[in-house]
């Protein structure tokens, strides 16, 4: 028997909860400090968009306790720091693309007098228009990389046959992550030229190869090291490069440590966010409701450089369709390029941005036809063998999941209550929208899809492992030290997760993707599982027996054909150790059956997907234009949950993230695209009164198998779309109070816009 | 010399005065369980519990953001931080730490996730444990409503809230809060020793002695200032200046020390409004609230100051030190330009009491309904008799450069029948009076709507009532 076909109680809570609680868990800017560490503070471009012709340092650098100011001529290596397209230099060279761009880094004693001596820069910069739209940019031709097209069918040949087609537009803001820890960097100059780089990142990997073009020094001489994170939602997946390689220069140029954790001001401004998108949808329908033929182009707010923008271009192609099966479909997507900070990855990784469109087509639809839009989506849902226009066929659980929210939760019920209720009252009215999700799991670029674990037995029999997955508040290393737990047969004491170290694991893909304890966990669930062999033959020898099948090590007690010996896991361990046996694995995992060709822009990219169904209920105040979510229920479909205390903390968050970007998350950029909610009194996350006040999640009974870690689906990203359903439950509260309202498709669903739409 | 204890260390410091307690805790003391978010009030990661002597030998203790609290106002009083309420434990305890009854309802419920916004929770729910404030869920949701967590979703942390309230008996059978909070082990034994040890520390405490612009809680200084706040000039309350409520001879007069919790807390105050805290709960955080002082709120003449607005509509008056008095409607002359010298402070604010048959509203719309800055506000206090509007005095914020009253809006409502042609009558007037413009909290059409809507949202209100 095997120990990993064992289910793992599901109520092991985060392993770092105690120490989160005593206030003792440690984070970027909790290491204690080395004597000598300078502080450090990055200017950023007060313009947009402009050419410099002169950066006067001398002030700045003749406060007393300034060491240095570094601007780009000071950079050893490359000027470069972009990942998928070289085009992000670290510091403005000639020319400043958006506001906040790293102009200069100032080293200083202590922080304030660095913050202090970066007022003291004087710019010259002669000012260009900036774009800020991306509509705008797209026909002045600015784009990162030429457009892409995901095409299935023939979309001119059925609108041809199409009962109705309507078209509209379809618009999504830009979100900020406001991870509460703000992004930073500590850089420690060691012997022989090497450099050791504490940093806040959700991708080691990245932050080394920027490290070592910055400084010009071999990857192998750049030690990243990263304990955990206070948050990062993507917005630390390739963003935290910037702050590393300003450490890691002046730390290399003045060979003393130099830290530089962001003020809360700086992180909002300088780095980049959820991409805004504006869309264009034409969709087609016959007499019956069937979603026949759906065009769509997407304008992609980019930002000035590329960062990730091209990846998550491709992730709004693949959900463009969300989990309704439509024969006909060309989708266009415009990566725009504009003066706004580069915007970057954001849980659901420009996946919600797609959605949202076929949604608003669909509500669109609803409210022209005067139908329930519940009927169209239903209709549409995907079925088990069906395409998306990236031609991979689904193993569908759409209906399953639709079936099982409209039985436990009564939707005929929601609908009637809902009436009656707005029948009734003047001042207030209530909303519904159910919204369903598909969301694929794996990186889309396949060759990110691996992962590697290093797992040490000492003599003793504690284990420590390391892998390329960071913590982040979602619970990895606790389910990665489940799985070492089950697969080892020990209790989770004897196991210890390291931090996340490029000299233990190299060459990582970031935590990301949602697919951080999948590829993390098969690895390390192979490494454990080559060492249990071994010391499966060690017991083996001990048993006298041959049949390393019929032994087991189960609660660190060994078992010969299910009866307890007198063996212990040290025991084992020791001899294991005395007989020169290896007690070190690494595990590398690659996803098996996945690919993509990205010139005939079809294949297999997803080892699996994600479905659920979402209930939301709202009731506008319409004397005010405020409101309140008033519930929230869900199917989802977890596949089997390993920890289900984790995961139904995932949803939760992921759900209020999504409700905050549909409703009060509001980024305003000026004219100038100078950012003006640029602080946390002006740029608005969901607070404690802000959220449901009721979540109500059931899990889709199945037993179907999936390539998941010990089946337990991946669920960081998934429940963050089941928010973009209060936009339309509000949507629908204001139709009840105004039949007439005009409100643009176009979130987030703000107060204001709320009241404009009230009495419109 | 600052003196002040911190969990059960004294502390004795020359460090400048200004510096926010933040940054005293983290990078001075070295106690890193506190944390930076936003250094703005925001965010509630930096949550300290702050402790104050009271008349009767107790200390009083309430929760307040780090990031805004000025290391001068801690002077004499005990200042406590998660190291501080976390059980002891000794060096062999690696794993399986032991925790408080607050850190062990937050575990069992899955509310702590990435942990950075979590001492700050931990901290705000023992504050709610060591107030006067009955045992409950809802309350502990109030407690925390200055706290973001940008992971959680809070759903977790309710459940939390709810297992407390469900753990523990009620405060009332302890002789006071503290002792509550120590026989539950909500908090150590050593915060038993603490009133005799400030007592001790009162004795030999020298004032602060300084000059320089007056700060109350300093959560309007301190925003978006704390890297050139240690560079200007303060003066700080100190323990001498007392919040104090009196009602009596038809007026109430506050102390200038007197904070937005503090009049949520007093029972006379609460009696004449019993909406108070229904009316408050929609202005800033429980951690602001304990810090904001109403004279602060007057001083700083933003537009849009929600207790402008209150005690506009009560013709509140202003009292200096220099014993001038200052109508609060004549108090601002433009934007952010005030009727006093520099030198001048706010001694006490006087209303007079309003009439037992008057109806008083508060209405208030921002993007997120707590802890935000108006897009509008408005308050209302009139007297309707026989369906006859008889005296009415309506206030606006945040639809012109300075916190206003809707002079011309009441004088045509004034001795007018309380209809819906006469309110629609009104608010063409009101529209001609105001002056919004467009800025981050919405656009101007926004506003003139908005306004019109709190105005009708006081007669819907009257006539719920
Ligand atoms: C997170 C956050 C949320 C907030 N939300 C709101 C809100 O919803 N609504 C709102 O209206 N405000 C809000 N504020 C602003 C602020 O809390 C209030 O204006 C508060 O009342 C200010 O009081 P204070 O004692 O803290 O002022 P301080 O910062 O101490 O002082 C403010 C000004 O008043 C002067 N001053 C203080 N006391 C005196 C005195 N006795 N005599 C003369 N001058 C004096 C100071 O010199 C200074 O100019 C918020 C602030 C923060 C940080
Ligand atoms: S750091 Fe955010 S409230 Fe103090
Ligand atoms: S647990 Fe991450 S912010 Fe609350």
């Amino acid at each position: 028997m095997s120990a990993t076909n064992e289910r793992i109680p599901p109520t092991q809570t985060n392993i770092d909860s105690q120490t989160h609680l005593r206030g003792e868990s440690l984070y970027l800017d909790d290491i204690p400090i080395l004597t000598g560490t300078l502080f450090g503070a990055c200017l950023g471009s007060p313009v947009a968009h402009g050419h410099i012709r002169s950066i006067d340092i001398s002030a700045a650098e003749a406060v007393p306790g300034v060491i240095k100011v570094f601007t780009a001529k000071d950079i050893a290596g490359e000027n470069e720091i972009g990942g998928i397209i070289q085009d992000e230099p670290l510091l403005a060279d000639h020319e400043v693309h958006f506001c906040g761009m790293p102009v200069a880094f100032v080293v200083a004693e202590t922080w304030d007098i660095a913050r202090y001596a970066m007022k003291q820069i004087i710019t010259d910069i002669e000012e260009h228009e900036p774009v800020t739209c991306p509509r705008k940019a797209k026909e002045l031709g600015m784009l990162i990389h030429p457009p892409r097209t995901h095409r299935l069918g023939n979309v001119d040949e059925a609108f041809e046959n199409c009962h109705y087609i309507f078209e509209g537009q379809a618009d999504s803001n830009g979100q900020e992550h406001l991870y509460i820890e703000t992004q930073g960097a500590y850089a420690v100059p060691q012997e022989n030229g090497q450099i050791r780089i504490y940093s806040s990142t959700q991708g080691p990997t990245a932050v080394q190869k920027a490290v070592s073009k910055v400084l010009g020094v071999p990857q192998h001489s750049i030690e990243i090291d990263v304990t955990r994170l206070g948050g990062g939602f993507g917005g630390k997946e390739d963003q935290a490069n910037t702050w590393a390689a300003l450490c890691a220069m002046a730390a290399h140029h003045l060979q003393v440590p130099v830290k530089y954790a962001l003020h809360r001001l700086d992180d909002m401004a300088m780095t980049g966010k959820r991409h805004p998108y504006s869309s264009d949808f034409k969709i087609g329908l016959s007499e019956d409701l069937k979603i026949l033929a759906y065009e769509v182009t997407f304008y992609q707010n980019s930002g000035a450089s590329a960062d990730l923008s091209p990846a998550v271009l491709e992730r709004t192609l693949f959900h463009c369709n969300n989990t309704y099966y439509i024969p006909n479909v060309r989708a266009t997507a415009y990566p725009c390029k504009t003066h706004l900070p580069p915007n970057t990855a954001f849980r659901g990784f420009g996946g919600p941005q797609g959605m949202f469109v076929i949604e608003s087509a669909i509500m669109f639809v609803a409210e022209k036809l005067g139908v329930d839009a519940t009927d169209i989506q239903y209709r549409n849902l995907i079925q088990t063998g069906q395409p998306f226009a990236y031609r991979q066929l689904v193993d569908s659980d759409a209906q399953n999941c639709w079936h099982a929210a409209a039985n436990a939760f009564n939707i005929g019920q929601i609908k009637k209550d809902i009436a009656v209720f707005n029948e009734q009252n003047e001042h207030y009215k209530k909303g519904m929208a159910i919204m369903p999700i598909c969301f694929g799991i794996s990186f889309t670029n396949t060759m990110m899809n691996n992962a590697r674990a290093l797992v040490h037995i000492y003599s003793d029999g504690s284990v420590n492992i390391s892998t390329g997955a960071v913590e982040m508040g979602q619970g990895v290393n606790t389910k990665i030290m489940q799985v070492a737990a089950v697969t080892l047969g020990i209790h989770p004491r004897k196991i210890k997760i390291l931090s996340t170290n490029t000299y233990r694991v190299a060459n990582t893909s970031p935590s990301a993707a949602s697919a951080t304890a999948d590829l993390n966990g098969k690895a390390a669930q192979i490494a454990c599982t080559a060492l249990l062999n071994r010391l499966k033959e060690v017991a083996a020898q001990q048993l006298n027996t041959t049949e390393l099948d019929h032994i087991c090590f189960k609660n660190g007690l060994v078992y010969l054909d299910d009866a307890e010996t007198a063996l212990t896991w040290e025991a084992v361990v020791m001899t294991a150790f005395v007989q020169r046996v290896a007690l070190t694995e690494n595990g590398h995992y690659a996803t098996p059956k996945i690919h993509y060709d990205k010139a005939t822009e079809q294949g297999h990219p997803f080892a699996y997907h994600v479905f659920g169904t979402s209930i939301t209920e709202v009731t506008v105040d319409c004397i005010r234009g405020i409101y309140d979510i008033d519930s929230v229920k869900i199917v989802h479909d977890f596949g089997e949950s390993m920890n289900t205390g984790i995961d139904m903390g995932q949803i939760e968050g992921g759900l209020v993230q999504g409700i905050g970007w549909m409703t009060l998350e509001e980024v305003v950029y000026d004219a100038k695209g100078k950012l003006r909610s640029n602080a946390l009194s002006t740029y608005k996350v969901p607070d404690v009164y802000s959220v449901p006040g009721t979540i109500t999640i059931l899990p889709l009974e199945t037993d179907k198998d999936n390539m998941a870690i010990l089946k337990s689906k991946a669920v960081g990203e998934p429940p963050l779309m089941y928010g973009i359903g209060s936009y339309f439950a509000i949507r629908n509260a204001i139709k009840a109070f105004n039949p007439n309202a005009k409100i643009a498709l176009d979130a987030p669903m703000t107060p204001e816009k709320t009241l404009m739409a009230l009495y419109s | 010399m600052i003196q002040f204890i911190i969990n059960n260390k004294p502390v004795n410091t020359g460090h400048n005065p200004n510096t926010p307690l933040l940054e005293f805790i983290r990078y001075n003391l070295n106690l890193k369980g506190t944390k930076t978010g936003c250094n703005e009030g925001d965010c509630g990661a930096c949550t300290v519990l702050i402790g104050e002597l009271q008349n009767g030998g107790n200390i009083k203790y309430q929760s307040q953001t780090s990031c805004l609290t000025p290391l001068g106002n801690v002077h004499g009083k005990h200042v406590v931080t998660v190291e501080g309420i976390s059980p002891a434990k000794s060096p062999q305890q690696l794993q399986n730490r032991p925790l408080s009854p607050v850190q062990e309802a937050m575990c069992n419920n899955y509310a702590t996730q990435c942990g950075f916004c979590t001492p700050g929770f931990v901290m705000s729910m023992t504050g709610h444990c060591l107030s006067e404030q009955s045992n409950t869920s809802a309350n502990l949701k109030v407690a925390i409503d200055g706290n973001i967590c940008r992971c959680t979703g809070y759903h977790s942390i309710m459940r939390a809230c709810k297992e407390l309230e469900a753990r523990f008996p009620e405060k009332t059978a302890f002789g006071s809060p503290v002792e509550f909070a120590v026989e539950n082990n909500i908090v150590p034994e050593y915060f038993k020793n603490i009133p005799g040890e400030i007592v001790a520390l009162h004795g030999a405490l020298k004032t602060l002695d300084l000059q320089g612009q007056r700060v109350g809680g300093g959560t309007d200084i301190y925003v978006q200032k704390h890297d050139t706040v240690k560079r200007i000039s303060l003066d700080f309350a100190g323990l001498q200046n007392i919040p104090a409520i009196e009602i009596s001879n038809g007026k109430v007069v506050m102390s200038s020390a007197t904070t937005v919790t503090h009049l949520r807390e007093h029972e006379g105050f609460s009696r004449l409004f019993p909406s108070f805290i229904k009316h408050s709960k929609l202005v800033s955080s429980t951690q602001i609230r304990n810090m904001a002082t109403i004279a602060g709120n007057f001083i700083n003449a933003s537009p849009i100051g929600d207790f402008t607005a209150f005690f506009l509509a009560l013709n509140a008056t202003v009292i200096f030190d220099s014993d001038r008095r200052v109508a609060l409607n004549k108090l601002y002359l433009g934007y952010k330009k005030l009727d006093k010298s520099a030198e001048e402070r706010i001694a006490a604010i006087e209303f007079p009491l309003p009439s037992s048959h008057s109806f008083f509203n508060f209405e208030k719309v921002s993007k997120r309904q707590h802890l935000d800055i108006a897009s509008a506000n408005s308050a209302c206090l009139m007297v309707v008799e026989d369906m006859v509007i008889t005296d009415i005095c309506i206030s606006a914020g945040g639809v012109g450069p300075t916190p206003m009253v809707l002079n011309k809006t009441c004088a045509f409502l004034k001795d007018k029948a309380l209809t819906d042609a006469v309110i629609d009558e009104a608010l063409v007037i009101t529209q001609s009076e105001i002056a919004p413009i467009s800025d981050a909290r919405g656009t101007e059409q926004y506003k003139r709507l908005l306004i019109n809507q709190l105005i009708k949202a006081h007669f819907i209100e009257y006539r719920k009532r």
